[in-house]
């Protein structure tokens, strides 16, 4: 196996006495989707910010591309190639759909903050937000503002705006969040389509989704990794279905 | 430079460090409970002044003037407060900051009106008359010790309710988290309210006491508002604690500075240059130390708790 | 899906609209700057000349600070210091006899640029209400500085012997030469941070505004971004203040003193925040307001100080946005 797009060894955070992050190490190779999931409260949230460098962790490496990113701010991370979406909708209101993809691509181009020429009219980088937007298929409401986009609109929005970034891997924190029945669907069916594509780390509470999707699933509990496995192998795990799947599997 | 004018120095630092407390206290609590920057803040101090200067003239007596100023600066928050304020807290610190410029401008302008552009004085009360030696020959004026005694008192007492009382743990846990404190279920509005008016009446009650050793004059409360936006940068947005100590550092700096910043430059300067450029250097030094602060811990030397 | 369909056509005709607002306001705007003069000559009101270059000058202040705070959404309350930086490196210049507008400038560019890089090095690291008092105190600093230049006249400022040369030539001296100066660099100075605000920079400049978290996860540095707007909109504000100091012929503390921070903001609210033009409008609907308040009353302050009071209560988006309700309203 080729040299895994994401890696985090021995991570650990606490607040206090209170051990959030508990050694956890896992990798996510080139074109894998692996799924991180785990109760509430075991912390998923504080790893997802500790691989995006929101958070710094009291010990651990974190290496993106096989570079070790240990420290480094959110910015310096995304230009080393890691994308990620937010569990709570971020998105620039004020600019349309195309704008914010297209400012996620400007950051990668080579003159990222360039004085003059307009931006709006920026060809280069509107063809490569508009292939982002069409790849998610919201293409028709590429004018809008994104601030008028419906919740699972934003949700798309979102991931539009990491693959136009030309990511080597995608932190994906709760896609499904807060959005209907139908839209989970289109956002799972999406995601199948970039799978092999890129290396995704996904959080998601969506069992049926995350067990169609992933190629590993990791389950965190209290802070800790304790199983790591194909969907299958996930599914009779006795540890996993003592601690996580119990009540389901009774 | 003796060891005594270093005394007195010392005790006008922490003289005009206490009085900037009393301003800084109600500003850094509005600004950490309600995210709400008030610019009009110094003028609650000069009306506080006026309010004093007035009244003692009105009645004759210093404490009755004081008390009744003290009354008088209470019901002006709470007037402002329900008229303007409370419109303003969902809104954007541009809003804020414009409004309350605006009202800078009306109450400065008003007082003006009413008592003229000229500075107005206000006799020390008889029974803080006189100086106590400190050795000698040295003398140091018994009310500006009694300033200082009313600033460590007006500290200790606003340091027992915020961290004894039911009110003072609500404001505590507001200054950290409001929404979590509106979501206990009390009444946002009203606690609001209640700091509002508090800070109002401690920055009128830091002019009523000034009243005596400053002169009081339309815009007296400008220089005092920013000195004030000083010490809470340096202490920490929201944070008593800090308020306090960075209020005393500030008036130590900015007095021992002044008095000391012409013999350094004296060093390397002829007297008169050296004259002219201490009075804007010694005025710049708590910028300067400001701007350290900031480079070093963006938050403040003792931030509020649970605030990052 | 179908009120998309009927939306969208409406919300290109409301984009049509705002665009066509956008480039013949200014138009509009600069063709009565630039005739103003003429109807003052005409008139024999000639001291009207003085007023209208003042709201070209400041004009251009406000301007700059629309950059950073209406299109980079700082609120930068000591932006009057870059004014009196620029106005006392004229004044220092001219009174050194080296007062050549060809060397004042570079200078005064040159010295607002270093005081906003480090200011705005210190001041950028902090955010909200820790902002605008930091750059509060900035400005102070700046005031309490120039009075302390008692070489220059201390507290009661420095009247300048002669305005700047112009490669020699004295054409400053001639109000109306010096006002079609001045609106030149107006236009100038319009048409840069236009295109600046327009650019990839700009875009992400306003990203940062927005949602500084989301443009930061793209790989941009904020702050980078923040303090390159920072410097751009100090060296602007310096310029006008090397306008306004041949302007009065005089330059003093005041120049810096934090109300004139403040009613800049007023300017640029007034005419609408990052609509840019918005900004040269307010400015002259604050001087206006001056001058007619001002010869109403001596107390002119109390009914301005109410009306800023009234206008935030009661309105939002300023003039430019009053504007354009108006003629995009019918849409």
């Amino acid at each position: 196996m080729s040299e895994p797009l994401i890696r985090i060894e021995g991570l650990r955070k606490s607040f206090g006495a209170l051990v959030v992050t508990d050694d956890v190490s896992l990798d996510v190779a080139p074109g894998e989707l692996h799924a991180l999931i785990g109760p509430n409260g075991a912390g998923k949230t504080t790893l997802i910010h500790q691989i995006a460098g929101t958070l710094q962790p009291n010990a651990g490496r974190i290496l993106i591309g096989g570079v070790d990113l240990s420290g480094a701010s959110p910015a310096a991370r995304a230009r080393a190639g890691l994308a990620r979406t937010f569990q709570i909708t971020s998105i620039i209101p004020t600019l349309d759909v195309l704008g914010n993809v297209a400012l996620a691509a400007q950051a990668r181009s080579p003159r990222a903050l360039r004085l003059f020429g307009r931006a709006a009219t920026d060809e280069a980088l509107n063809a490569q937000a508009r292939a982002a937007i069409a790849a998610v298929g919201l293409s028709a409401r590429a004018g809008a503002p994104a601030g008028m986009l419906s919740h699972g609109e934003k949700r798309v929005l979102e991931i539009a705006m990491a693959l136009a970034m030309e990511p080597k891997a995608i932190l994906l924190d709760e896609p499904m969040a807060g959005v209907g029945r139908e839209e989970s669907a289109r956002i799972v069916e999406l995601l199948l389509g970039l799978k092999g594509r890129y290396a995704m780390l996904l959080v998601e509470h969506d069992m049926e989704a995350v067990f169609s999707l992933a190629d590993r699933i990791s389950v965190l509990v209290y802070g800790s990794v304790i199983a790591t496995g194909t969907p299958d192998a996930i599914r009779v795990d006795p540890a996993v279905r003592a601690a996580y799947l119990g009540d389901e599997a009774a | 430079m003796s060891f005594t004018l270093l005394t007195i120095q010392i005790l006008n630092g922490l003289q005009l460090g206490l009085l900037l407390f009393l301003v800084a206290a109600g500003l850094t609590l509005v600004f950490g409970v309600m995210d709400f920057i008030n610019l009009a803040h110094g003028v609650q101090y000069m009306v506080g002044a006026y309010l004093a200067a007035a009244l003692i003239a009105y009645t004759g007596s210093f404490a009755l003037g004081l008390v009744l100023a003290l009354a008088g600066a209470l019901a002006i928050g709470l007037v402002m407060e329900g008229l303007i304020f409370r419109h303003l807290y969902g809104r954007s610190h541009l809003d804020q900051v414009l409004a309350t410029f605006g009202l800078i401008l009306v109450l400065n302008e008003g007082v003006k009106m009413i008592w003229g552009a000229a500075p107005i004085s206000v006799g020390v009360p008889e029974a803080l008359q006189g100086s106590v030696s400190l050795g000698d020959g040295v003398l140091y004026p018994v009310y500006r010790f009694a300033i200082i005694a009313a600033g460590l008192a007006v500290a200790a007492g606003l340091w027992l309710v915020i961290d004894r009382t039911r009110i003072g743990m609500l404001v505590r846990a507001g200054a950290s988290n409001a929404p979590i404190v509106s979501a206990l279920g009390v009444d946002i509005n009203r606690l609001f309210m209640i700091v509002f008016a508090c800070g109002a009446m401690l920055a009128g009650f830091a002019g009523a006491m000034a009243a005596p050793i400053l002169s009081v004059e339309p815009g007296m409360g400008d220089s005092v508002l920013i000195l004030a936006f000083v010490v809470i940068v340096i202490g920490g947005i929201g944070s008593i604690r800090g308020a306090f100590a960075a209020a005393l550092i500030v008036g130590l700096l900015d007095t021992l500075g002044r008095s000391y910043s012409v013999d350094l430059l004296r060093l390397f300067l002829p007297p008169a240059a050296a004259r002219g450029v201490a009075g804007g250097l010694s005025s710049m030094f708590i910028y300067i130390l400001m701007a350290v602060v900031l480079f070093f811990r963006p938050e403040g030397l003792l931030p509020a708790r649970g605030r990052s | 899906m179908s009120a998309e369909a009927t939306s969208a056509p409406a919300a290109a005709a409301r984009a049509r609209s705002r665009l066509a607002l956008s480039t013949t306001a200014p138009l509009v705007m600069l063709a009565l700057f630039a005739l103003l003069p003429l109807l003052a000559i005409a008139t024999g009101q000639t001291h009207w000349l003085s007023l209208i270059n003042r709201i070209v000058i400041l004009g251009i202040a406000a301007l700059s600070l629309d950059l950073i705070l209406g299109v980079g959404g700082l609120v930068s309350f000591g932006h009057a210091a870059f004014i009196g930086l620029g106005a006392y490196t004229a004044g220092v210049m001219v009174d050194a006899g080296r007062g050549d507008l060809l060397l004042v400038v570079p200078a005064a560019l040159l010295v607002s640029a270093v005081f906003a890089a480090l200011t705005g090095a210190v001041s950028l690291r902090t955010k909200g209400v820790a902002f605008i008092m930091i750059t509060l105190a900035f400005g102070q600093m700046a005031f309490f500085f120039s009075q302390a230049l008692y070489a220059y006249g201390g507290d009661d400022g420095l009247t300048l012997p002669e305005r700047s040369t112009v490669a020699g030539f004295p054409i400053l001296a001639n109000k109306v030469t010096f006002f079609y100066v001045s609106l030149g660099f107006l236009v100038a100075a319009y048409l840069l941070v236009r295109a600046v605000a327009g650019s990839r920079f700009g875009r992400a400049l306003q990203g940062a505004r927005d949602n500084p978290v989301r443009v930061g996860s793209f790989g941009f540095d904020v702050f980078r971004i923040r303090l390159g707007a920072y410097v751009i909109s100090g060296m602007l504000a310096g310029l006008s203040g090397v306008l306004l100091a041949n302007q009065a012929e005089f330059v003093s503390p005041a120049y810096m003193a934090w109300q004139r921070s403040g009613e800049l903001i007023f300017m640029i609210i007034i005419g609408g925040l990052g609509s840019l033009w918005g900004a040269v409008l307010g400015a002259a609907a604050f001087l206006l307001l001056e001058e007619a308040l001002s010869g109403f009353s001596e107390h002119w302050k109390l009914g301005f100080g109410v009306l800023i009071v009234l206008f935030v209560l009661f309105t939002r988006g300023g003039l430019a946005d009053l504007a354009r309700r108006l003629t995009g309203g019918r849409a």
